[in-house]
C-alpha cells in the first residue's frame, strides 16, 4: 500500500494532484458521481483511499454525492467530492446545507464550458460567478483557484486546511485545461506539510453548544457520536442547533456566517503579483488563464508595454482592497477568464471609477491566447 | 510560478490516429524531460472521442525556464503518423523546425522545414508487435532533435510501458534511435562529399 504523501517527484495532470492533495491533507472520505473532466479525480481517490484507511463511495448522483460528504464530515473525517458544471448544479442546495450546518469539507469544480452540458471535453471558467451565488439565500464561500498540476497540490491542501479553520465548505474552482494537463509535481515530505484541524470542544461534554462561536467566529465541532450533543439542521438555529423562527435569530447567525468568512478574510487571500511594481496596467487573471496573462505580460513588456499581473489565488472572497490600492496607481485593468465576464465585473465594482476595465474572454471551450492579451494591452 | 520564459524552449507536436499510442508517446517525452532531464515540461493532450480514434494529438512544451502558455503557438517538431496530423500542424513548422513522419503513413509536400522519414509501423511490425510504433517514433525524435537525453528517454520508456513488455520496447526504442543516428551521418557525409567535390 502507498502512504498517503507521495514524497518525491511526479508527472502528473492537475485532477492527479487534486486527488494527491487531498491525501496529503488527510482526506478520508470521497463520494463522488463521475463527469467529464473532473473524473480522474475520482478514479485516482477510488484507488488510494482504501489503502490509506479512507473510504470511496460512488453515489448515484451529484445531489447524494455531497449528501454523503457533508454526512461523513459531521462524523469526524475530512471529506471531499469533485464535479463538473452540471454536477456543480445539482450539488448547490447541499453546498447550502454545509453553509449553514458550518460543516467542513471540499469540492473540486472541474470546469468545462456550460450552459447545461456545452462542451463536456473542453475548458471554462464560467461557473465563478456560480460558486459566489449558486446556492440560495446569502453566505460568503471561499473558492480557490489553481493554474497548474503543482499549485492543484498545495492548493488542495490549502482548502482542507481553511474549511477545517473555519467550518465552511471550500470550494476548488480549476478547469479542464488544469485538470487534464501533466506537469512535475513535487510532493514534500510529510513533515514539511502544515494541517489544521477543526476547533475541537473543550469541557463538559453534556454543556457544548454546537454552534456557539469561538474567539474567530468558529464554533467547535463534535463529531456525532462521539458524547456531546449534537442538533443539525438546514433552519435557522441558535447555539443549541435548535430551529429558532424568529427575524432576530435569522439575523444573527447570517450575519455570524458571513462574518466569520469576512472578518479572517486576510488569512483566507492570497494572490501573487508579477512585474506590479511599476505597471501602467495590471492584468487580474486566475487558474488556467493566469498563465496566459503571465506569458503576455512578458511578451508586452518586450514591447515596452509596462503591463504586469494580479493572480488570485483566492478568487472568494474577492480581494476589493487590493483592487482599489492598484486602482489609484495603474491606468486600466485587464482581466482574463474564460468567459464573458464574471471576476471582470467584480474588479470594476472594485476599482470604483478609478480606472478603466477591461475584459479578454470568450464564451469557453479554449484557453485564451496571449495574443488576444496583448492585442487588449496595445490598444490602452 | 515565477520567472520569465527562457529561449531553450522546444514546442513539439506529436499527431496520429488515437490508438497509435501518441498520447502515451508524449507523456513520455514530457515526463522524460521533467523527471529525467529536471527540465521543465507541459503536456497537453486530445481528450474526448479523437484520443480513441480520430486524429488525435499531444502538445509537448519543454524549457529550462518556466512554461506559462502550455500550448503549442510555434511547433520546432513535428512527429506525424498520420496524413490528418501532418496536413493539421506541417504549415505552422518554419525552416528552423524539423518535421518527422512514419514513411509509410504520410506524404510529405513540399514545406518550409525540413521532412526526415521513418517506416516505424513496418519496422514495429518486423518486431512483432505493430503498437511499438510509437516508441519506435520516440526513439527517432531523440535521436534527430535531442529534445531529450538518451538515457533519459531510454528510463522513461522502460517505466511507462506495461510489465513485461519492457525489453521489447526498449528494443523498439533502439531501433527508432538507430535509424535516426544512421540517416544523420548519412547526411553529414553527404554534405561533407558536396564540399568536396
Amino acid at each position: 500500500m502507498k502512504p498517503a504523501v507521495l514524497t518525491g517527484e511526479h508527472y502528473m495532470t492537475g485532477d492527479e494532484a487534486i486527488a494527491e492533495g487531498a491525501l496529503a491533507a488527510g482526506c478520508l472520505f470521497f463520494g463522488a458521481y463521475p463527469i467529464t473532466p473532473a473524473t480522474e479525480i475520482a478514479e485516482r481517490m477510488s484507488q488510494r483511499l482504501f489503502g490509506v484507511g479512507g473510504t470511496f463511495i460512488q453515489m448515484e448522483d451529484e445531489i447524494a454525492a455531497m449528501a454523503a460528504v457533508v454526512g461523513a464530515s459531521c462524523a469526524g473525517v475530512k471529506s471531499m467530492t469533485a464535479t463538473s458544471g452540471p454536477g456543480f448544479s445539482l450539488m448547490m442546495e447541499n453546498l447550502g446545507l454545509a453553509i449553514v450546518m458550518e460543516t467542513p469539507c471540499v469540492v473540486a469544480n472541474v470546469q468545462r464550458a456550460g450552459p447545461s452540458t456545452g462542451l463536456p471535453t473542453q475548458g471554462a471558467q464560467a461557473d465563478m460567478m456560480q460558486a459566489r451565488w449558486g446556492s440560495h439565500g446569502h453566505y460568503e464561500i471561499i473558492a480557490l483557484a489553481p493554474e497548474s498540476a503543482q499549485e492543484a497540490f498545495y492548493e488542495t491542501i490549502r482548502a482542507f486546511n481553511l474549511a477545517e479553520k473555519y467550518r465552511t465548505p471550500v470550494l476548488i474552482m480549476t478547469d479542464e485545461l488544469v485538470g487534464h494537463m501533466s506537469e512535475r509535481v513535487v510532493i514534500p515530505k510529510k513533515s514539511a506539510i502544515t494541517l489544521e484541524d477543526r476547533p475541537r470542544p473543550k469541557g463538559r461534554k453534556d454543556r457544548y453548544l454546537p454552534f456557539e462561536p469561538g474567539p474567530n467566529g468558529v464554533p467547535p465541532m463534535a463529531a456525532a457520536g462521539e458524547g456531546c450533543a449534537v442538533h443539525m439542521t438546514g433552519l435557522t438555529h441558535d447555539a443549541k442547533g435548535y430551529p429558532v423562527m424568529t427575524v432576530e435569530c435569522q439575523e444573527q447567525m447570517v450575519t455570524r456566517l458571513v462574518n466569520k468568512i469576512l472578518d479572517n478574510r486576510h488569512d483566507i487571500f492570497s494572490f501573487k503579483e508579477y512585474r506590479l511594481e511599476d505597471a501602467d496596467v495590471a492584468v487580474v487573471s486566475y487558474g488556467i488563464s493566469a498563465r496566459t496573462a503571465r506569458a503576455a505580460v512578458d511578451e508586452a513588456r518586450q514591447e515596452g508595454i509596462k503591463a504586469g499581473m494580479l493572480k488570485l489565488d483566492t478568487v472568494w472572497p474577492f480581494c476589493e482592497e487590493k483592487i482599489f490600492e492598484l486602482a489609484q496607481r495603474v491606468k486600466a485593468f485587464v482581466t482574463v477568464e474564460i468567459n464573458l465576464g464574471q471576476i471582470h465585473l467584480e474588479v470594476m465594482r472594485a476599482a470604483r471609477g478609478k480606472a478603466p476595465c477591461v475584459l479578454v474572454g470568450h464564451a469557453g471551450g479554449a484557453l485564451i491566447s496571449p495574443e488576444q492579451v496583448k492585442a487588449a494591452l496595445r490598444s490602452i | 510560478m515565477t520567472g520569465q520564459e527562457t529561449s531553450s524552449k522546444k514546442e513539439i507536436v506529436v499527431t496520429g490516429f488515437g490508438g497509435q499510442g501518441i498520447i502515451l508517446a508524449g507523456r513520455i517525452l514530457g515526463k522524460a524531460a521533467a523527471l529525467g532531464d529536471h527540465r521543465e515540461s507541459t503536456l497537453v493532450q486530445s481528450y474526448g472521442p479523437e484520443s480513441r480514434g480520430g486524429a488525435c494529438s499531444a502538445q509537448v512544451i519543454i524549457s529550462d525556464g518556466v512554461i506559462h502558455y502550455p500550448y503549442v503557438r510555434k511547433p520546432d517538431i513535428l512527429s506525424a503518423m498520420s496524413q490528418a496530423g501532418y496536413e493539421k500542424y506541417a504549415d505552422l513548422v518554419e525552416e528552423d523546425g524539423i518535421i518527422l513522419i512514419d514513411q509509410d503513413l504520410v506524404k510529405p509536400k513540399s514545406g518550409k522545414a525540413p521532412v526526415f522519414a521513418i517506416p516505424s509501423t513496418r519496422f514495429a511490425e518486423e518486431l512483432g508487435r505493430k503498437m511499438m510504433a510509437n516508441i519506435i517514433m520516440i526513439g527517432f525524435i531523440v535521436a534527430t532533435t535531442g529534445a531529450v537525453s538518451h538515457q533519459a528517454a531510454l528510463q522513461t520508456v522502460e517505466k511507462s510501458v506495461p510489465p513485461g513488455t519492457e525489453k521489447k520496447n526498449l528494443e523498439a526504442f533502439s531501433k527508432g534511435y538507430d535509424f535516426g543516428l544512421a540517416l544523420f551521418k548519412g547526411r553529414e557525409k553527404k554534405a561533407a562529399g558536396q564540399v568536396g567535390a
